[in-house]
């Protein structure tokens, strides 16, 4: 194939190794770097919107055996602008309401419905006897049941590094949030506790002891982070006048 | 280049150098091995986890169990247990040829990467059974896997490189190009969408740097870019050797591998947002998404028509050998699934299918039909070679695999089309009174019927490949099986015979 044309010749490439690999890197990052780059500096990527904080330590420990489950192979966190899927689940996502899970859970398969908007759409007692026998309260579904994480005991002796941690890869958490971790955990499962200083820190948290067990279990975790999921912006105060008339 | 891919292909299919001495095979005997037995695996798991969408009991109550703990396992051993064996196999077997060069590093180093790759399989399951994950589709590794598997990865990068770089050929044959993009752009991938902080050094827990939406743009800029680089470019090269080597004719094309090669990898990068239309992601960075999937069904058709043009003058084979069988019907699956694929990113068609079970018949007619396929065929060609034996036991039993797994792809994608198109419409139903017509667990109650023929289907395919794994051993063994041969009988004499 050694043309006798002038010019270029791919004969050049592939008899040289070295510029083939640099080629071949320059051609593959050009999208990843057009796409990626500009969602950290284009400022209306996530929109401005008041209610979203970070998660509190029960939420996130919740988020973590939610992830830990594989929950997001089978349940989306992600509302599309639908009027079918507005009507079932709620308001659509916005970017703003997942900026601070590391990683989003989004998901990507609907073979359960959507929990963006779960929090608060059921009691925490039918979230409770839901995971434990799911076709107990809904005959039809397919879902695992988890009865053994009602009684399994929360390792969360770590939560304070959990935070720390978040905080190193730009979830907002104060010193004070820090500092109080274990006794915001602890206190977000016990309804007679200071649930004045736990609700200062993290505004909506659901505050119960979701399944009646004397220690904080993993499944205590869970029904409080999906209890706040969807809950934490008020979507009346975006809305017109005249659309709240409707 | 045509006429020197030809003598060289011709002349490099001699297993020795020179007279005396041969290429490096007893690693790429084990990735073989390895690679057939995490087929079983992957299959039989998925067929399980396909049965407790039908049959929830199967569940069965404990946490290493659960259809969440148990998908990852899937898709890891499918992916990258059996795919990434055959890719090894295949790539460190074929670079020594079309190079006549030994493997740089040697057998030495190819078995460190068989055997530390493995391990980490071996490591990446456990975990996500024990439940350590990331949470991210087909990245769910821990930090510390991780690494691993990054030092791992550069090992087999220098192996490659290195192989090329010490060639005796002067051109670089155009199978290590797609090699080569591939091992380059997963390293990229990977280190891109792992970078992560653990809580403690001596834990496995760990968090990504990115959140919400950036981190749903890296996690499908790399979950699309697993698809087309390890699962697509890297069998690409797979069809660029083999297919060319079975059919015994010259790959159909030069001009059109030049173009494939450079069009696809710069526009498969692109095609990340397509997983993620009408969510939270900005509406510039999704029409980028679409219009580039659509741009790469061009390059994907043009490698499907290098792919089997290269049959051009063999054609007659396609009836006599059912290995060229499997490797041809893998290049027309890829089309089809390279045209479902762009049709299922305009964001329309994606409204409907997203969500939906269409998703999972897409990918499995890749899967399946392509990937699987492509390897079956690559697999069937390299024992006899590896093993010294001057064919397979039997190319009947190559017949019956091919077709117990074609008819298990065929129920498997219709099964998904069905209820994925099915669930979308329900989904989005209204009755004449303007109220939503289903609740959502009508639709999956309506699924059922669907996910047990889906799972028949994964039954016939794993059934298809156990009969591999009989008519493989049998060859390693030396066997031949008494048979009718696969006669090429002219037409004529043929019709005069009925």
């Amino acid at each position: 194939m050694a043309q006798e044309k002038k010019g270029f010749s791919h004969d050049l490439i592939e008899r040289n190794t070295l510029l083939l690999i640099v080629l071949t890197l320059i051609t593959i990052s050009i999208g990843g770097l057009v796409q990626i780059v500009p969602l950290f500096t284009i400022e209306s990527t996530i929109e401005k919107v008041d209610g979203v904080r970070p998660y509190s330590p029960l939420e996130v420990a919740g988020q973590s055996i939610y992830i830990r489950e594989g929950c997001y192979n089978c349940h989306s966190q992600q509302i599309r602008p639908f009027r079918d899927e507005v009507e079932r689940y709620g308001h659509y996502s916005l970017a703003a309401e997942s900026m601070y899970d590391h990683p989003f859970q989004w998901g990507s398969k609907r073979t359960g419905p959507d929990l963006a908007r779960v929090g608060g759409k059921y009691s925490n007692d039918w979230q409770v006897a839901h995971l434990v026998d799911p076709r107990a309260v809904v005959p039809e579904s397919i879902m695992p049941g988890y009865a053994w994480m009602k009684d399994r005991p929360l390792a969360y002796t770590d939560i304070g590094d959990v935070l720390k941690t978040l905080r190193i890869v730009g979830v907002p958490y104060t010193d004070d949030q820090i500092a109080n971790a274990k006794a915001d955990l602890e206190a977000q499962k016990n309804p007679d506790g200071d649930v004045a200083a736990l609700t200062k820190r993290y505004p909506k948290a659901v505050v119960a002891n979701f399944t009646g067990n004397k220690t904080v279990t993993e499944m205590d975790a869970l029904v409080a982070y999906l209890q706040v999921l969807g809950t934490m912006v008020d979507f009346t105060k975006y809305q017109s006048p005249k659309q709240l008339q409707q | 280049m045509t006429s020197a891919t030809l003598t060289s292909g011709a002349t490099l299919g001699s297993q020795r150098v020179s007279e005396d001495v041969r290429y490096n095979e007893d690693a790429i005997r084990l990735f073989v091995i390895a690679a057939t037995f995490w087929g079983v695996v992957g299959f039989l798991a998925g067929t399980f986890i396909a049965l407790q969408l039908a049959f929830p009991a199967l569940n069965l109550g404990f946490e290493w169990t659960s259809f969440g703990r148990l998908r990852p396992v899937h898709t890891s051993a499918v992916i990258f247990a059996f795919g990434g064996n055959v890719l090894f196999a295949t790539s460190l077997y074929s670079v020594q040829r079309t190079s006549r060069q030994f493997l740089f590093g040697g057998e030495g180093l190819a078995k460190f990467i068989f055997w530390n790759y493995n391990v980490f399989i071996v490591l990446a399951a456990l975990s996500y059974v024990l439940g350590y994950t990331q949470g991210k589709e087909y990245a769910e590794p821990e930090w510390i896997l991780d690494l691993y598997l990054t030092v791992i990865w550069v090992l087999y990068a220098v192996q490659f490189v290195g192989t090329v770089m010490t060639r005796r050929e002067s051109h670089i044959y155009v199978a290590n190009w797609f090699f080569l993009a591939f091992i380059l752009t997963v390293a990229v991938l990977h280190i891109g969408n792992n970078v992560n902080v653990p809580v403690s050094i001596t834990g496995m827990k760990s968090y990504p740097f990115v959140s919400g939406v950036q981190s749903a743009m890296v996690q499908w800029w790399y979950g699309h870019n697993a698809v087309g680089f390890f699962l697509t470019a890297g069998f690409l090269g797979i069809m660029y050797y083999f297919v060319p080597k079975r059919a015994e004719r010259p790959v159909y094309s030069y001009r059109l591998s030049i173009v494939h090669f450079w069009t696809l990898i710069f526009l498969y990068i692109w095609a990340g947002p397509h997983h993620l239309h009408y969510t939270s992601l900005p509406d510039w960075a999704q029409t980028l998404g679409m219009t580039f999937s659509v741009m790469l069904w061009m390059p994907s058709w043009g490698g499907m028509i290098n792919g089997i043009m290269t049959l051009s003058g063999a054609w007659d084979k396609l009836r006599t050998d059912p290995v060229l069988r499997f490797l041809v019907t893998s290049v027309a699956f890829y089309g089809m699934s390279t045209f479902e694929g762009p049709l299922m990113s305009v964001k329309p068609v994606n409204a409907l299918s997203h969500y939906t079970d269409w998703t999972i018949g897409h990918v499995h007619s890749g899967a399946l039909g392509w990937v699987a396929f492509i390897s079956f065929g690559a697999i069937y060609f390299l024992v006899p070679v590896l093993w010294k034996r001057s064919q397979l036991y039997s190319l009947r039993l190559v017949s019956y695999h091919f077709w117990t797994a074609t008819i298990g792809i065929v129920l498997y994608i219709t099964a998904m089309w069905v209820s994925g198109i099915m669930q979308g419409l329900m989904w989005r139903a209204y009755d004449g009174l303007g109220f939503l017509q289903y609740s959502f667990v009508e639709t999956v109650a309506a699924m059922h019927p669907f996910y047990v023929i889906r799972a028949m289907g994964g039954v016939l395919f794993l059934a298809g490949s156990l009969i591999m794994v009989y008519n493989l051993w049998r060859t390693a063994k030396g066997d031949v099986r008494i048979e009718k041969p696969y006669a090429s009988t002219p037409h004529k004499a043929a019709v005069g015979a009925a």
